[in-house]
């Protein structure tokens, strides 16, 4: 019987802010982690979203109160901001979710040079929708 | 037919998972096709979109139909989906239980308001 070559080093426990700086981050890595992030982004604001279907919709009352919210000075910037990151949260996990599907029907598309594409593809569009619907947001068009 | 249920029930194999995979790209495009449906007729409208034109767009009994199969759908897709998340990080068997229970009654009461909020359209 051989001798132990010394012990195997063994990674538990990653330190998530001291540890995952040193990884490598391709583009479909950060469309990966974004797009689990942004999921659960949209689960915490769930109620939010409710909350938004039910004024907008149940009546012209609520509707309207829906519509002063937003513009409810201090209030409403933060309304706007929060609904910014759901703006964000919904085209990142929107157009990392067609990608998915994509990859999912096409040989094609998994290819090491494709999948770098699609990635950035992804993360540009639902970055410009993002600024683009948020100047819509706060009236700069 | 092979009994798989009681003591000879298969608690191994294959494709586990593969229903929830599946259902979790089946939901996806449903939500997908829902979202572009909303955003033509919000696009395809002129002047102002004030209540009468954005309730109208859940008028149609159609319409119904597709969102309350898509909220549906949406429930399924996120239980999958903080399922997955809550077994990479919560490692307690006991925790991750509870929270995915509290995420499973969560997601119905959701479920309830939302479809509510539909049928007052």
């Amino acid at each position: 019987m051989t001798e132990a070559a010394g012990k195997r080093p063994e990674f538990r426990n990653i330190n998530a802010f001291k540890d995952l700086p040193t990884y490598r981050w391709p583009a479909a890595a950060i469309v990966s982690g974004m797009h689990r992030f942004s999921g659960v982004v949209m689960f915490l604001l769930l109620p939010l979203v409710l909350w938004l279907f039910d004024k907008s919709i149940s009546s012209e009352i609520s509707f309207s109160r829906f519509r002063n919210a937003f513009n409810n000075g201090a209030g409403g910037v933060v309304l706007k901001l929060v609904v910014l990151v759901l703006i964000w949260a919904y085209l990142t996990h929107f157009f990392a979710g067609l990608r998915h599907v994509w990859s999912d029907v096409s040989h094609a598309a998994v290819t090491k040079q494709r999948g770098a594409t699609t990635a950035k593809f992804s993360l540009a569009a639902s970055l410009v929708l993002t600024v683009l619907l948020g100047a819509k947001l706060f009236g700069l068009y | 037919m092979a009994v798989n249920y009681g003591s000879r029930r298969t608690v191994v194999g294959a494709h586990y998972g593969i229903r929830d995979w599946l259902a979790q790209r089946v939901t996806a495009v449903l939500m997908a096709v829902f979202t572009l449906v909303v955003l033509a007729q919000l696009l395809l409208t002129r002047g102002e979109i004030g209540y009468d034109k954005w309730a109208g767009i859940f008028a149609p009994q159609a319409m119904k139909m597709l969102t309350f199969a898509t909220i549906v759908g949406l429930v399924y897709h996120v239980w999958v989906g903080m399922r997955e998340v809550l077994m990479d990080y919560v490692k307690p068997v006991g925790v991750r239980l509870v929270l995915q229970i509290l995420v499973i009654v969560w997601l119905v009461g959701c479920a309830g308001w939302a479809i509510q909020v539909l049928w007052r359209v």
